[in-house]
């Protein structure tokens, strides 16, 4: 190689703008999520008062009123969808861990990253199809299930690895004991994993608070009290959307309240989560 | 292993052989979590079927003539995909070309370049965007982002190239041009989540090959590092891509939802996935909920196609089956 000085200092001064832009993008990446929360904070604190936490919302062009039926709406088909996903999520994610060496449990690893990417949009319809249709109303229980679907293979996923990560040491160790193989995972195993779990449980939560689309033509939304299953229920992000496309300067400000109310949340799980993570991680090394 | 006359074991001897699984509490078990498994291959066949059933008047009506045309007229009752498909590949790879570079970048800064206390920071920030609810984005992007985008870059860009088709047209806000800048700032944190981890796994050893060959960092980050990495990288993309084909709330509230095919980024455009949103509720025929329902097969076929490549190409790597 030829080493001419003009070079040298070309080849030095492309380094440092090359690195140099690497920083930028990280800035222009980055700067969306503070000005984002920003437009949130300022549109909307004043607006998330009691009377918004407390009330129902009022006819369409009467200012006033509130979203207590969205919120706890929400926290009613997030809990639902909690309670039909967290089993089943486990259990597969434990058969991965476990199994998951044979063909099939190979197929089901892939099948589960593959179900992430589905369209929210898409479980929607399919679920609709499967409750709404038949029942012949838009319901709390429709609204539920879509959301369990989104959260099934993120809850697979997470708890896969973190039941790998328990040290093989404590299997043996209770298995020496003369533990069986499933009191060994049931009172041994899982307890190990259990942070990590949570932690994985967590973020699917977060994600199934902020859908929107799969509750359009499930849950629908509901101007009213309700606690039945079989009927429509309000919900944050829907309540959202309908209130952003109204014509009404008032629904646009609740539009605002209701969406930092909602993104407190989600961000409240997800830095409890990575919070929490990362102390364990800490703790093991 | 040189146990003598394995036939001729009894059945308590073959029992213990197989060991905890003669248990029938492990063999529940095992049972349960099979069974908890393969909710998830159901969950697939499932999703397919019932797309399938739902749009069967609508591929019995339109046939292969539902792909090609361009008429959507819910009066009339004539549905055709054509607009809708082109609304997303253009959002979507638009959205892409934005996103690849800009994740790419972030991906080096965060794996190679920022100093150690500032890589989980920042890792931290921009996952936050993906944990951003998607109708959050719509809010933002139809208040804030579609007036000052209309005002100062819209307006400014029809007056000086209105007559390139790319720009024709009045400026309306709502827009092709909005939907991309939306969707570009969504698949950003995937992209760069999948990057940062590939780059990670690069051996330190190709780094210090290259630094001991005399190369620069940057260098080093060029014809090393990114082509050691560059599959994984092409699967994290990929991955991305198949989020920006199925985003539905955001693109739904600023891209205009108007079925034209336009060439110009200033015209309001419609979506796969935005057509589902915006008039699945209103649709009263059992036609027009059949064609809707099969743009939404479509989607899902599509989507998994995508994800089903991302994914094979970024176990390839990571399993350590590319050594190139």
């Amino acid at each position: 190689m030829r080493l001419s000085p003009l070079h040298e200092r070309w080849r030095r001064v492309l380094n440092a703008v090359s690195l140099g832009l690497s920083g930028v993008c990280a800035v222009v990446v980055m700067a969306p999520v503070f000005i984002i929360l920003a437009y949130l904070v300022a549109n909307g604190i004043r607006s998330v008062n009691l009377e918004f936490l407390s009330s129902l919302p009022k006819p369409p062009g009467e200012p006033g009123g509130g979203m207590a039926n969205a919120i706890v709406g929400s926290f009613y088909m997030v809990g639902l969808a909690l309670i039909l996903s967290l089993p089943i999520g486990v259990g597969a994610g434990v058969y991965l861990a476990e199994f998951g060496n044979s063909r099939y449990a190979h197929l089901v690893r892939f099948i589960a990253d593959v179900l992430n990417g589905v369209p929210s949009i898409v479980i929607g319809v399919s679920v609709w199809a499967l409750l709404v249709v038949p029942m012949r109303s838009f319901s709390a229980l429709a609204g539920g299930v879509a959301l369990s679907f989104i959260m099934i293979p993120m809850i697979t996923r997470t708890t896969e690895e973190m039941v790998r990560a328990v040290p093989n040491a404590l299997r043996e160790a209770s298995l020496g004991l003369g533990a069986t193989y499933a009191r060994t995972m049931w009172s041994v195993v899982l307890p190990a994993a259990r942070g990590g779990i949570v932690t994985g449980v967590m973020l699917a939560l977060a994600r199934a608070f902020g859908e929107a689309a799969p509750l359009l033509f499930t849950a629908l939304g509901n101007r009213f009290w309700n606690v039945y299953l079989d009927r429509p229920m309000a919900n944050l992000p829907t309540q959202i959307y309908e209130y952003a496309k109204s014509p009404y300067q008032d629904w646009h400000r609740q539009a605002w309240a209701a969406a930092l109310v909602l993104i407190t949340i989600v961000l409240v799980l997800n830095v409890v989560a990575r919070l929490s993570t990362r102390e364990r991680f800490r703790a093991l090394r | 292993m040189n146990e003598p006359a394995t036939e001729a074991a009894t059945a308590p001897e073959r029992r213990a052989r197989r060991g905890a699984a003669t248990f029938w509490s492990d063999r529940l078990f095992r049972v349960t979590a099979v069974v908890c498994a393969s909710v998830l291959g159901f969950l697939v066949l499932f999703f397919g079927y019932e797309l399938w059933q739902s749009s069967t008047l609508s591929i019995r009506t339109f046939g292969w003539r539902f792909w090609i045309s361009q008429e959507w007229d819910p009066v009339r009752e004539r549905y055709g995909a054509l607009p809708f498909i082109w609304g997303t590949l253009v959002t979507s790879i638009a959205a892409l070309l934005l996103a690849v570079p800009l994740s790419l970048g972030t991906a080096i800064f965060i794996a190679e370049v920022a100093p150690r206390w500032l890589r989980q920071p920042v890792s931290f920030v921009v996952e936050l965007l993906a944990a951003i609810p998607s109708v959050v984005y719509g809010l933002w992007g139809v208040f804030v982002m579609v007036p000052w985008l209309r005002e100062h870059v819209q307006v400014p860009i029809a007056r000086r190239f209105g007559q390139i088709p790319l720009f024709e047209g009045p400026a309306f806000g709502v827009s092709m041009m909005s939907a991309i800048l939306i969707l570009a700032v969504m698949i950003i944190p995937y992209i760069t989540a999948v990057s940062r981890e590939v780059i990670l796994a690069v051996p330190q050893s190709q780094r210090e090959a290259s630094y001991g060959l005399g190369a620069t960092r940057w260098e080093t980050i060029r014809r090393v590092v990114l082509r050691y990495a560059r599959v994984g990288i092409l699967g994290g993309i990929i991955l991305g891509y198949g989020r920006a084909v199925g985003e539905t709330m955001a693109v739904t509230m600023v891209i205009g939802n108007r079925p034209d095919i336009t060439m110009s980024l200033l015209q309001p455009g419609y979506t796969m996935a935005s057509v589902i949103a915006n008039e699945f509720t209103e649709a009263t025929s059992p036609l027009y909920l059949s064609a809707l329902t099969e743009l939404g097969l479509l989607l899902f076929i599509i989507t998994l196609l995508i994800n089903a490549l991302a994914r094979f190409l970024v176990w390839r790597v990571t399993r350590g089956e590319v050594r190139h």
